[in-house]
């Protein structure tokens, strides 16, 4: 397991040829990715290892440790940086090819992999935190790469900003946990005596920074800046994974460390709201993007929010005392969690594949590419369809999962929690439409239709490195939306250490055929024999369609009797995304500009110009206002610093006395 | 093993009943509402006879089609006749409702609807693109208040096994007021679904509120035929999950040939009392406008979740 430290560690200092550099930067890293699945698996079937790094403070070595949470985790990060970085062998050849330094790349982009392991895989809170702080701080310069550009300075800053933010919220939490506990390994705080006011302020503090960095409406305005602005590979590890160890954090410090013991049910539903809303906000701001990575962010913070509503419920089911039912939506909310690392990261392989062929992010200029790039096109399909929830990927046995856990709420006996649960499992069914929608827009705007740009026209496969890191997750998302019987009682393990409850029994009185969460009356989902179905019938079909004698004549496109159809004439983003624009208007506040250039005559309009911009509220509504107050007390206080000494003077002499007064007191 | 064999034996003749009277639903709408309209109307037979005809003529596709627009016609059709083939219509326990739950189903649905819609993306005309956004939004829109109904069933019979579900609606004895909201929810949600009068009109071409039409336009021939024939299974689909839902009367609960001749005439008569109902519906609406379409299903989405509601006030003490 530590060669996965070791491997992370030894690629920034390899090479100085660019080629051997980028040869060797990626494939290190693919090898890292290997090593955690096979540490997480091992993990996961219960071989637990852990060490004492001779590294860190005097008094505070570093504690290493892998449980079956971590396990689970470094299977997570194990699953997608392997082919990432075999992705990065034919991607970051456009970056030589230019001339660019793989410098900054070739040193960041380990370490940011070798943070988010070591996050996993600490085990006490000086080691998390520093290996937090690795990860955010590497990330940060993945995200400013094209620092040429001022707008990804910026959005660097605000990343950098948020990152900082969340982290001190964190550290404040484990201060808490320190508080009850005296101790800072992982070991210690769980033996620590919280009262409820206590645990309240460690998990507020807890979900709010890990809340932060995981992209949760409303504090997710920073991840649509600077996760599109990172090169294609480290996007893929940022929304796949990074959000992913946000997330771990949370489990840990509020299932491990504060104990499912402590939990009380308000907590579960300040969680459940929080991935509602970020579910719907997040594929709502999607939809009306058009810059593919943009979009792609947008679609985290939803995915982020489904994670969240399992979150949420099997923390409401733990504090009302249904252990089976939480652990039926722990495994939901983790099996979402290696689902969405899955496809998000194809997706942005994807998009990165695009972008190198095309150029171009803007999705308005692209078209047609399922005949350049066929291979691409499937594997983007793949993705598309696993993150529209849809059989027979793994996205939908995720979201059944979670349905299956909401329709279990007559078991509670709170009555308020019973309406709001059914009410976001109505906000996750139409968020679960609207990624569908939102993905038909993709992939029917970029790949299908024609060419509206001439890059579109001349884009070109991508070489056989990038398709192959793209097929890997491909491959896994059919594996996982085919054979969760085999794969959820690897997971089960989790749910046995945070909550001492399995879902083993009911899963085990199944088959392997037929996925029965807690009985085989109460639902089943028996994915292999749906898939045969589907193929069976389909091929069938299929073959009686086309056989050879069944012709298919080929002719232009039926344009209405116009003589010049042009692709300009095809359904834009824009276009596709109108309606909901107009429905959800009271969201979005579209900000809409019509400029028409006319003939000397008022009714022959020559050009028409149309532009309509969506803000996101959070950025106006929360992050501006704060914004303006820090600057405005900054402002005072740097009034009283220009002073002259008389009033420091002053200033001492009051501070005196008011700690004269404490002390009196 | 013999009683599984003849249940597997029966889901199959229950699937293919689905297939068959597909057509003839649509032909006894048609059939209604000619004569609501004082017109003798086609013969029944004669959604069969399009069919037979457009299955012989040749397919013309455009010349920048792809494979998704090949491959469309039979996703559409597979998912929709697969999501039809796990209602119980004639016999309660069906091996494939273990298969696919009722989320399953809709999310079956919901897969043919993702390729129809890439369909209609893939040559690019504005026409295509309209269909594709429209279908998808209000689909979307839809998605919520069919899932809140179908819930509001769940909760009650603790499962979402639709066999449980019909076995639970068999063993109620009064009606539940929940049930009604979610029958209301159900119904509306049904019409939309299906691309019916007051949401979209079934029977119009180039019309520029048009929905599923505008996405289908650039298919011909066997092609068309399949997608045809798709739209007519859900429609009978949409009929026969009301009917098991909420008024199984009749379905057989045992093996016999005289309960399965019984569950088929009183499955029968249902769908010939639903398609009079529609046509009724269809007659005396107005297509509404578009954009009061998310109002209409917003409308059946509170229903639906009135639904919940009462289910937890008035009945989850009671029981």
């Amino acid at each position: 397991m530590f060669s996965v430290l070791l491997a992370a560690l030894l690629s920034p200092c390899l090479g100085k040829r660019s080629d051997l550099q980028r040869l060797a930067i990626s494939l290190l890293i693919a090898l890292s990715g290997a090593l955690a699945i096979a540490a997480g698996i091992s993990g996961l079937l219960g071989d637990t290892a852990a060490a004492t790094l001779p590294i860190g403070l005097p008094w505070l070595p570093m504690h290493i440790h892998i449980d079956a949470l971590a396990a689970f985790f470094m299977l997570t990060i194990g699953v997608l940086l392997m082919p990432v970085g075999i992705y990065s062998v034919g991607y970051m050849k456009s970056f030589t090819a230019n001339g660019q330094s793989l410098a900054q790349l070739g040193i960041f982009l380990p370490l940011f992999a070798l943070g988010m392991e070591g996050v996993v895989m600490a085990d006490d809170a000086y080691a998390f935190m520093v290996f937090w702080e690795l990860m955010s701080v590497s990330s940060y310069f993945l995200v400013t790469w094209e620092h040429a550009h001022e707008q990804n300075r910026r959005a660097g800053f605000l990343y950098l900003l948020m990152a900082h933010l969340a982290g001190l919220l964190i550290l404040g939490s484990f201060a808490v946990l320190y508080a009850a506990s005296g101790s800072f390994t992982f070991a210690g705080m769980r033996g620590g005596e919280l009262s409820a006011g206590m645990a309240t302020a460690a998990f507020l503090l807890a979900a709010f920074g890990f809340g932060m960095k995981a992209g949760v409406v409303p504090l997710h305005a920073w991840l649509p800046e600077a996760h599109p602005v990172a090169p294609s590979n480290a996007s893929a590890l940022m929304s796949g994974i990074m959000l992913k160890v946000a997330i771990f954090g949370f489990i840990r410090v509020t299932w491990d460390l504060v104990g499912s013991d402590a939990f009380i049910w308000w907590w579960g539903g300040l969680l459940l709201a929080a991935g509602s809303s970020s579910a719907l906000g997040g594929v709502l701001m999607a939809l009306q993007q058009h810059d593919l990575k943009r979009l792609l962010a947008y679609h985290s913070v939803e995915n982020i929010g489904i994670i969240l509503i399992g979150l949420g419920l099997a923390m409401i089911f733990a504090a009302a005392g249904h252990p089976l039912i939480a652990a039926l939506g722990l495994i939901a909310a983790l099996y979402h969690t290696i689902n969405h690392a899955l496809f998000k990261g194809l997706l942005f392989m994807g998009a990165g594949a695009v972008l190198h062929a095309t150029g171009s992010r803007d999705m308005e200029s692209m078209g047609g590419l399922i005949r350049h790039m066929p291979i691409t096109a499937a594997l983007f399909l793949v993705a598309s369809i696993s993150i529209a929830a849809l059989p027979p990927f793994n996205g939908f046995v995720s979201e059944w999962l979670t349905f299956q856990t909401a329709l279990l709420t007559p078991e509670l006996d709170n009555t308020l929690l019973a309406a709001l649960i059914p009410f976001s499992a109505s906000m996750l069914a139409l968020a679960g439409a609207l990624a569908a929608a939102c993905f038909v827009k993709v992939f029917g705007i970029v790949f299908q239709g024609n060419a509206r740009s001439k890059a579109a026209e001349q884009a070109h496969e991508v070489d056989r490195w990038m398709q192959i890191g793209m097929a890997i997750p491909a491959l896994f998302c059919l594996l996982l939306g085919v054979l969760p019987t085999l794969f959820i009682p690897l997971i089960d393990s989790v749910p046995q250490l945070l909550i001492h409850h399995s879902l083993a029994a009911s899963v085990q009185a199944g088959h392997w055929l037929w996925l029965t969460p807690i009985s085989a009356e109460r639902a089943a989902y028996a994915a292999p024999l749906l898939i045969t179905g589907l193929l069976l019938v389909g091929g069938l079909l299929y073959w009686r369609l086309h056989r050879r004698n069944n012709r298919i004549l080929r002719g232009s496109v039926w344009s209405c009797g116009h003589p010049h159809l042009n692709p300009r004439m095809q359904y834009t983003a824009t276009s596709f995304s109108q309606p909901l624009r107009r429905i959800f208007s009271g969201i979005y506040q579209p900000d809409k500009h019509l400029g028409n250039a006319y003939e000397d005559h008022p009714l022959i309009v020559r050009k028409i110009a149309y532009a309509v911009h969506v803000k996101d509220l959070a950025f106006d509504k929360l992050y501006r206002p704060i914004g303006t107050a820090t600057h405005h007390l900054a402002d005072r206080i740097a009034r009283e610093h220009g002073r002259g000494m008389h009033a420091y003077l002053a200033y001492i002499f009051i501070s005196i006395i008011a700690l004269l007064i404490w002390i009196a007191r | 093993m013999k009683q599984t064999l003849t249940l597997w034996l029966l889901n199959l003749l229950q699937a293919s009943l689905m297939l068959l009277v597909a057509p003839l639903l649509a032909g006894i709408v048609r059939k209604f509402k000619a004569r609501l309209q004082n017109r003798r109307g086609a013969s029944l037979l004669q959604p069969y006879q399009d069919l037979r005809k457009l299955f012989s003529k040749e397919s013309l596709f455009a010349d920048n089609s792809s494979w998704i627009f090949r491959t469309a016609p039979v996703v559409i059709f597979t998912a929709t006749l697969l999501a039809a083939s796990i209602v119980p219509i004639i016999v309660v326990d069906l091996p494939s409702a273990m298969i696919a739950d009722v989320i399953a189903m809709t999310a079956l649905l919901a897969l043919a609807r993702f390729w129809i819609a890439l369909a209609a993306m893939d040559i690019g005309t504005a026409f295509g693109g309209m269909g594709a956004s429209r279908e998808m939004t209000f689909s979307a829109l839809a998605e919520p208040a069919m899932l809140m109904g179908v819930f509001v069933m769940s909760l009650g019979a603790h499962s979402t096994n639709l066999s449980t579900m019909v076995h639970f609606a068999l063993n109620l004895h009064h009606l539940h007021p929940s049930v009604a909201f979610a029958l209301a929810a159900l119904l509306m949600v049904s019409v939309a679904e299906n691309g019916r009068i007051p949401i979209d009109n079934p029977t119009t071409h180039l019309e520029l509120t048009m929905i599923h039409e505008a996405m289908i336009l650039e298919y011909s021939g066997r092609h068309l035929a399949l997608i045809e024939w798709a739209a007519q299974i859900k429609l009978l689909l949409f009929a026969s999950l009301i009917i098991s839902l909420f008024a199984p009367w009749g379905i057989a609960e045992t093996i016999g040939l005289l309960p399965i001749l019984i569950a088929l005439g009183c499955w029968f008569a249902k769908i010939i009392l639903l398609a009079a109902a529609v046509a009724m519906l269809e007659s005396a609406l107005a297509k509404i406008r578009l954009f009061e379409v998310p109002n209409y299903l917003f409308t059946a989405f509170v229903l639906a979740f009135l639904g919940m509601l009462v289910h937890y006030i008035l009945e989850v003490g009671v029981q």
